[in-house]
């Protein structure tokens, strides 16, 4: 059996910890919509029983937007049912999960293009550009 | 000394997105048990980051301790030995051998003066320094030689950190732990048997970017994660509130998965994050597995009666005891929280 994926307890055990998570997400969207504040949660700090992170991704559902990263290896950024309320899953280059949040934001960051990477890109484009030569600008029409 | 490069620069150079270094950081935060709001500030601290180098000394141990650290997925080993530590010598890992592998030792230990940590995992015998030897130095000869120039020492495993079952009665060869016998220099206990993954890389990450080492308890062991009792984040505890043991492995209790104070479980005084943090990628931990918690984090842990036999029955003495325990327990893990807090509070606020 491969540890890269959850092992999905046979028998669930409830212990009421789903609940107050949403809660505390309830009170984290009203941040966002009145003072603009995100915030982020570590599923990873929680003591969670068997079966209830099954049960809280269940109970948050699949929104409109799926992404996946691929960068040191594979991320999920899924928006959930409720708009605003994410759910992310960074794995290793081994496939293995290394972390698991809910963000509650208008978009995670991560999406975003990072400045650093937008300038790296535009170097990058600008060297093709200067070592295609006049093959390319003929191509291009100049 | 030679130049070493910062951490950005090395992942910069392979070709290593700003996407992929956030998601790096948001698991060292993890990791570190930092906020998320802590990311921008590791990211930074990280990019200019040097790699420190690590001397990994082995002396009475089993390999179970290396064979924890090669099964961390948090960051993965190889992203821990590549980018972020030099590994510069380990007897499991390293490919030299012989006098070259001492060599590679000196030479780290030179080039790094005053700043290289060392990483211990086993005990070192007393009694004869015949008991282990590496390259004919004995373990104690190794040891205060290597830290000589160190910044630090880390007694990875419960036999580096308290003895372990080589210091368990009767002790045969004399064994002790590094804090024993290191007084000079600041030392990190990461004890248990072995100790979870993902806190030996933890104690390197939170050196590598902040620069320090982590806030100790009273047995120099990192609060983040030794700060409360298993049994405090125990999902089961709830049935231990109410009443609902197992009696035995296999009986109704076993099967709902209430607790198992009755089989001996050291939970209530076992300060570990297993709970939490869980074993293998974080699939579970012994107790979710139907299994009691041995309390091998816990110094002696060896010597303090069966592992199968109830607190209130063994050392502990009788169930008043353990519910004066019990209580305590819940007052300790409260104290650790708020302790957690205020550590948190501190580097939000140096942020």
């Amino acid at each position: 059996m491969s540890l890269k994926e959850p092992i999905r307890s046979a028998i669930p055990y409830r212990r009421g910890n789903v609940k107050p998570l949403l809660n505390e997400i309830i009170h984290a969207l009203d941040r966002l919509l009145n003072d603009d504040e995100p915030t982020v949660i570590d599923l990873a700090s929680l003591p969670f029983a068997p079966g209830e992170l099954e049960e809280l991704e269940d109970a948050l559902g699949k929104g409109e937007l799926n992404a996946e990263l691929d960068a040191l290896g594979k991320s999920l950024i899924r928006e959930t049912a409720y708009p605003g309320v994410w759910w992310l899953e960074h794995r290793n280059t081994e496939g293995e999960i290394v972390g698991r949040y809910i963000e509650i934001t208008r978009s995670p960051e991560i999406l975003m293009s990072q400045d650093a990477d937008i300038g790296a890109g535009r170097a990058k484009l600008r060297d093709s550009f200067e070592d295609s030569g006049p093959e390319f600008n003929k191509e291009a029409g100049k | 000394m030679k130049t070493i490069p910062t951490l950005g620069e090395i992942l910069q150079a392979q070709g290593v997105s700003r996407r992929g270094f956030m998601k790096y950081c948001a698991a060292t935060a993890s990791l570190l048990a930092l906020p998320p709001a802590m990311v921008p500030r590791i990211a930074n601290a990280l990019e200019q980051a040097r790699r420190p180098s690590v001397i990994w000394l082995s002396f009475q141990e089993c390999t179970g301790c290396t064979e924890s650290l090669t099964r961390s997925s948090s960051p993965t080993l190889e992203g821990l030995i590549f980018d972020s530590i030099s590994l510069d010598y380990h007897h499991t890992l390293q490919a030299a051998s012989g006098d070259a592998a001492e060599a590679a030792r000196h030479a780290a230990m030179q080039e790094n003066m005053g700043q290289y940590l060392v990483l211990v995992d086993g005990s070192i015998p007393m009694g004869n320094p015949g008991f282990s030897t590496i390259a004919g130095i004995s373990n104690y000869d190794m040891l205060m030689e290597t830290i000589e120039g160190a910044a630090a020492v880390v007694a990875i495993g419960s036999c580096a950190a308290f003895g372990g079952i080589p210091g368990a009665n009767p002790n045969p060869t004399g064994a002790v732990s590094v804090q024993d016998l290191v007084k000079d220099k600041p030392v990190v206990n990461v004890p248990g048997c072995p100790p979870i993954p993902m806190v030996i890389t933890a104690v390197l990450a939170q050196f590598l970017t902040f620069g320090q080492l982590p806030d100790l308890d009273i047995h120099g062991r990192p609060m983040a994660f030794f700060g409360q009792t298993i049994h405090d984040r125990c999902y089961r505890r709830p049935f231990y509130e109410q009443g609902k043991f197992a009696d035995t492995f296999d009986d109704e209790g076993a099967r709902k998965g209430w607790c198992l104070f009755k089989l001996g479980c050291k939970g209530p005084i076992t300060y570990n994050a297993c709970a939490t943090v869980k074993w293998n990628a974080g699939t579970s931990f012994p107790i979710e597995s139907g299994h009691p918690c041995l309390g091998c984090s816990e110094p002696g842990f060896w010597d303090k009666g069966g592992f199968y036999a109830p607190l209130s029955t063994g050392k502990f003495d009788s169930g008043e005891k353990l519910a004066g325990a019990a209580v305590a327990g819940v007052a300790l893990g409260a104290a650790a929280a708020v302790a957690g807090r205020r550590r948190q509070a501190k580097y939000t606020k140096e942020a």
